[in-house]
């Protein structure tokens, strides 16, 4: 296993090269939006990459809470900081984008609200694990992780009525996208998946060593305390 | 054995008693609940016409603010002596105490917000142009989707550091689809532009959904430790 | 319902600790122990500030849970059956101060399910308290709060007694009544575990003296030479 992560690293190095290049050079320029557009490339893998560890957070938290399996908290973790990163990446490329296209940084528009929403919830997920106090913390933040993805569907709907209330400004899109841009587009996916995996791995593996520590850090603490025989 | 229905009346019962004679919470919370409306009317100054527009956000934003200040002191009281534990200890299931909290929450937020309504209306001088009994369904569903999810999250909250805090960063971000439904909501009917009955749907929907949650996880929260 | 001491002999141990583990974060409170304890006796369990006394025994009455390891009472894990077969009286009063005594007891029967309101008057009289008090519990004095407490714990007239530093600042005489009463409770057939660090006042009474350290059980004896009380 511990070879495999290098050769997965080079891997990973050379795939997301060759997307940048497919990216930069060999997509076609967009019509209207010209060169800016190009940033949808990074924009909208980050997006997909953030939901799917999202995903596996929830899914790992249900098993923890059902479970009480130590590995299904090590992913949960994982996959939450991970994925509050790659979501955090979605929310600055889009204002980039949307400033010279739109003529604005932002707008309540759906996708980006709700967005921004789950980017919050994982954010207090975070916070929940850090300022924890118990022994219990992997159960809080499996509970809250179950909050949180019920709040989604709700987060999702409210924001679709709201905008249909509100006039918004015309997003661009609508329409099919290019055959060349959209293979560009899942090259980049996959590059940027394998990114992720990598990231995850090793953020994994500095979980599993910590707990590793603190475990022998605690038994060394004992045995101190236990020769000095107050 | 009691019923669960049965300790859930008792629990509430006891808060409210315990409430009338500390009155720990109430004193404190009418004066905040009047400094908030105060200080919002300080701040936004409108006519009638756009008053109607933005009311809404203003009053429900200011009873999140007055329901966490409730909220938070929900669990203080199980804190001293720890008396908690006697309820950890005790074969009483989890969930009766979790109604009796979300239901005193409820009455006392509604309280607050019984006192607080008037004041908003004379500051602002609000008239619905919708049809004004919704508000009520407005106001008992949202009131529920704050408390309900409140409550449970006060109880994670024991058991972290600076658990004040804790609260609204746990609360906020998940309660938005449901002040946003309030807001909206509330602003429909005050303007009399828009129908509220999506709104008034979807925030059933989430007090369905977490309520659920809530009784569903409660167990496993308080016993934590 | 069924009743979990049915089929179960009497030379069986009431009380069986396995392996039990329970860290605090990088701190172990209790370290590897393992022990039975037999019904219808008396044990005294001493030992330092922070040898684990209070997390062992909050440990057994299911408030924390173990790390490693686990705890059986009457043949079973913690669940609501259980709960209903131990009191539990721990250092803090767990008393509402804003209630008198009744009240509180009042309250408490409730969640027992006991349904006789004599009971509770009965257990006050018992710790040698009167029920007609009004006063509130906050303005009780220190020993009189330990013995509403212990009332509290024995309401629902439990198989087994977790008391926790019962005896802390009570004064001499009314110690020396509690040691009484839980003698004679342990004569009538209970299994009593009792914290202190004031292993002279149950010298005379407890079957069997337990030692902690470090989260550790160190030494178990029945032997009171220690003390030098013949």
């Amino acid at each position: 296993m511990k070879k495999a992560f290098p050769i997965l690293g080079l891997l990973t190095a050379g795939l997301l090269t060759y997307a940048l290049y497919q990216a930069l050079v060999v997509a076609p320029t967009e019509q209207t939006m010209g060169d800016v557009q190009r940033i949808f490339y990074y924009h909208v893998p980050s997006a997909w990459t953030a939901f799917l560890l999202f995903s596996i957070n929830f899914l790992a938290s249900v098993w923890y809470l059902l479970r009480r399996n130590p590995v299904a908290d090590m992913v949960a973790v994982t996959t939450a900081e991970v994925g509050v990163a790659f979501c955090t990446v979605v929310l600055v490329t889009g204002p980039l984008w949307a400033r010279p296209v739109w003529g604005i940084w932002w707008t309540w528009d759906l996708r980006l609200t709700s967005t921004l929403v789950l980017w919050l919830i994982y954010v207090s997920y975070l916070v929940l694990r850090r300022f924890s106090s118990s022994g219990q913390t992997p159960v809080l933040a499996a509970a809250l992780a179950v909050f949180g993805a019920l709040d989604v569907p709700l987060v999702y709907f409210s924001i679709w009525f709201f905008r249909t209330q509100h006039p918004q400004p015309v997003i661009g899109g609508g329409g099919s996208i290019d055959p060349r841009m959209l293979h560009v587009l899942l090259i980049n996916w996959l590059a940027f998946l394998c990114f992720a995996f990598l990231v995850c791995w090793s953020r994994y593996r500095l979980e599993a060593l910590w707990r590793e520590v603190e475990e022998v850090q605690a038994l060394e603490a004992l045995a101190e305390t236990g020769s000095d025989r107050r | 054995m009691s019923a669960p229905t049965g300790i859930t009346w008792a629990t509430l019962a006891k808060d409210i008693r315990l409430e009338w004679r500390s009155k720990d919470a109430i004193n404190s919370m009418l004066f905040f609940a009047l400094l908030v409306v105060v200080v919002f009317s300080f701040s936004f100054d409108p006519n009638a016409e756009e008053s109607r527009h933005i009311a809404g956000g203003l009053v429900w934003v200011a009873f999140l603010f007055a329901a966490v200040v409730a909220l938070n002191q929900t669990w203080a009281r199980e804190l001293r002596n720890q008396v908690l534990d006697a309820y950890r200890v005790s074969p009483a299931p989890a969930n009766a105490l979790f109604l009796a909290k979300a239901l005193g929450n409820f009455l006392f937020v509604a309280v607050l917000e019984a006192l607080m309504t008037p004041l908003f209306i004379i500051f602002y001088k609000l008239r619905a142009l919708g049809p004004a009994w919704q508000l009520i369904a407005i106001a008992v569903l949202g009131t529920w989707a704050l408390v309900v999810n409140g409550t449970f999250f006060a109880a994670m909250s024991l058991r972290t550091r600076s658990r004040e805090i804790m609260l609204p960063l746990l609360l906020f971000p998940i309660s938005l689809p449901a002040l946003l439904s309030m807001v909206e909501a509330t602003t429909n009917i005050l303007t009399g532009e828009n129908s509220a009955k999506f709104w008034i749907v979807l925030l059933a929907t989430y007090d369905v959904v977490f309520t659920t949650g809530c009784l569903a996880l409660f167990e496993t929260v308080l016993h934590a430790e | 319902m069924n009743d979990p001491t049915t089929a179960r002999s009497p030379a069986d141990p009431i009380i069986r600790i396995d392996n039990l583990t329970k860290q605090f974060g990088r701190f172990a409170a209790l370290r590897g122990v393992t022990a039975t304890f037999a019904p219808a006796r008396l044990y005294a369990i001493l030992g330092d500030n922070g040898a684990g006394k209070t997390t062992l025994l909050r440990t057994i009455a299911g408030l924390a849970t173990p790390t490693r390891g686990s705890v059986a009472i009457l043949g079973q894990a913690i669940s609501r059956d259980i709960r209903r077969e131990f009191g539990y009286m721990a250092h803090p009063s767990l008393l509402y101060d804003e209630m008198s005594g009744m009240e509180n007891l009042g309250y408490f029967a409730r969640l027992y399910g006991v349904r006789d309101s004599a009971r509770c008057a009965q257990v006050i009289s018992v710790v040698g308290l009167d029920p007609a008090w009004q006063r509130p519990v906050g303005q009780y004095s220190q020993g009189m709060r330990q013995r509403m407490s212990l009332a509290r714990a024995l309401l629902h007239d439990p198989k087994i007694l977790l008391l926790d530093e019962p005896f802390s600042n009570v004064d001499v005489r009314s110690a020396g009544e509690m040691v009484k009463l839980l003698v004679r409770m342990r004569d009538a057939g209970k299994t009593l575990l009792v914290v202190t660090h004031q292993a002279s006042l149950l010298g005379g009474a407890a079957d069997e003296f337990v030692w902690m350290q470090n989260g550790q059980i160190t030494n178990r004896t029945a032997d009171r030479s220690f003390m030098g009380i013949a």
